[in-house]
């Protein structure tokens, strides 16, 4: 089952307000990917470290999310090098590495790492569904917040009615293989799996009416921005502030 | 029948989905005001087609329904009618869509208008009346079967309807739930029609049993004169639950 581990700490970051957490990491995300400089980069990286030191995250935990994302990155390393432009490095066989691939690929794995270790501290402290009333209070459109609140909550549910239907494959002798028949028994699987869904959507569009819905997502949730989050608010904005300044100054 | 205000009339109701016999056949129907009604059929014999008339989710290509005196006729109308009128769904996950159990129960009241704050304090006083104290921050979908089902009850009753709806209210509970759910909803005190194939948990929860044979519905008679004969038992071994 999908889990949401992160949620339930205690530590500062877990108490701002949410809408300041999406903000930042927005500013922060566009901050780092479109910086170049190595020293940029780095000062960036070391950012997150500090935010995912004061989350109080187990490291553990992390280090697996981080090491999912980098197995990604690595095909990066495998072919940016040797695709990329400019002055060759060394010759692998028929493939010319360039120097200047390499400068790109390492970029791109520091912006990722430090992208995602923010998104970790900030955003993944914060349950999906306040982060949706947080979208929401934020004026991001409704069809938007509708969108990620349905989706966490029904991921659940089509993943359950997947397992039924893939155990009901199983104990009729199904075994998947490179065949023609596996692909046609996924092929099915699959659609059932949207026809299931779209009936599903209708009911529960049908349960949504019965209670009054008229399009308008009504939420319970009310935000306070705190002289905590004020705090915060000022370090973050000159901490960013600093990576512009270094990135775009001479 | 009684002399009491009827609260839903249906009258020569006739229901069909596009290719196929009409599900409702002419049908007629009148719940009164404290009248708790059980209705049973097989399945595929338009049980939840008719509750689904009733709030407006189909509508039917004949006849007149009336909600508490009043015709209704126009999606305004069936607005209106979703008010005054709760319906508990078979299944709780087609029900329950918000994150956790508060915001659920709260949706209802919010979109009748009532401010946050308002919503959350009838919701908790929901919640305490169901005793599912403790409850409102649960996700609502890890709970249980059993208490999916009472928490959607709450998202319905929160919205003080004057009748209940439920469709087949203990699909997929196990003794126990079951057990829960029809001791509270025969200490309800509010008017309700209640669809079921089981005939025990229609006897310990309905006054009057009613069954929907052919598209039409036909009075059977009082739950507890109607106990000894009027019906089979599905497996002769399986002995009668009283309360």
């Amino acid at each position: 089952m999908i889990q949401e581990p992160f949620v339930c700490g205690d530590s500062q970051i877990h108490r701002l307000d949410p809408r300041f957490r999406i903000v930042v990491v927005a500013a922060y995300a566009f901050v780092v990917a479109l910086s170049d400089r190595f020293s940029v980069l780095f000062l960036g990286l070391a950012f997150s470290f500090v935010l995912i030191g004061i989350s109080r995250l187990p490291l553990f935990e992390v280090a697996k999310r981080v090491l999912l994302v980098n197995g990604f990155v690595l095909f990066l390393w495998f072919v940016v090098p040797v695709t990329f432009p400019g002055t060759p490095l060394f010759h692998l066989g028929p493939l010319t590495a360039t120097g200047e691939g390499l400068l790109v690929s390492a970029r791109i794995t520091i912006k990722s790492n430090a992208i995602l270790l923010t998104f970790i501290a900030m955003i993944a402290t914060s349950r999906v569904a306040t982060l949706g009333a947080a979208l929401s209070r934020m004026r991001v459109p409704e069809k938007i917040v509708l969108l990620l609140l349905m989706s966490y909550r029904y991921i659940f549910v089509m993943e359950t009615e997947y397992h039924r239907l893939a155990r009901s494959a199983t104990v009729r002798g199904f075994r998947p293989s490179t065949s023609i028949h596996t692909y046609r028994t996924y092929a099915y699987l699959i659609g059932m799996l949207f026809v299931r869904a779209q009936a599903r959507a209708e009911r529960v569009y049908m349960a949504m009416l019965c209670r009054g819905f008229s399009g308008k997502f009504h939420s319970l949730q009310e935000f306070s921005f705190s002289r905590k989050d004020g705090f915060w608010a000022g370090c973050t904005t000159i901490a960013l502030l600093g990576l512009g300044v270094l990135e775009w100054m001479d | 029948m009684d002399g009491l205000n009827p609260v839903i009339e249906l009258e020569h109701i006739h229901f069909g989905y596009e290719a196929g016999a009409r599900v409702l056949d002419d049908l007629t129907f009148s719940l009164h005001e404290g009248e708790k009604a059980g209705l049973i059929g097989y399945n595929g014999s338009g049980k939840t087609t008719l509750l689904h008339v009733i709030m407006g989710l189909l509508s039917p290509s004949k006849g007149t329904i009336r909600v508490l005196g009043r015709r209704i006729e126009t999606r305004k109308d069936f607005r209106e009618v979703r008010r005054t009128i709760g319906l508990v769904f078979q299944h709780a996950d087609d029900q329950l869509f918000s994150p956790t159990v508060l915001e659920d129960v709260a949706f209802g009241p919010l979109n009748l208008g009532k401010t946050p704050k308002e919503a959350r304090r009838v919701a908790m006083e929901t919640l305490e009346r169901l005793h599912l104290r403790g409850f409102e921050n649960r996700i609502t979908h890890k709970l249980s079967g059993g208490e999916k089902k009472l928490v959607s009850l709450a998202t319905v009753l929160v919205m003080q309807p004057k009748a209940l709806l439920l469709d087949e209210p203990t699909t997929g509970l196990d003794e126990e739930a079951r057990v829960r759910i029809a001791s509270l909803l025969a200490h309800l005190d509010i008017s309700s029609i209640i669809v079921s194939h089981e005939y025990d948990f229609l006897a310990e929860t309905a006054q009057k049993i009613y069954s929907i044979k052919g598209g039409r519905i036909e009075f059977d008679g009082d739950a507890g004169a109607l106990h000894a004969h009027l019906h089979r038992h599905p497996a002769e071994s399986h002995p009668h639950r009283y309360i």
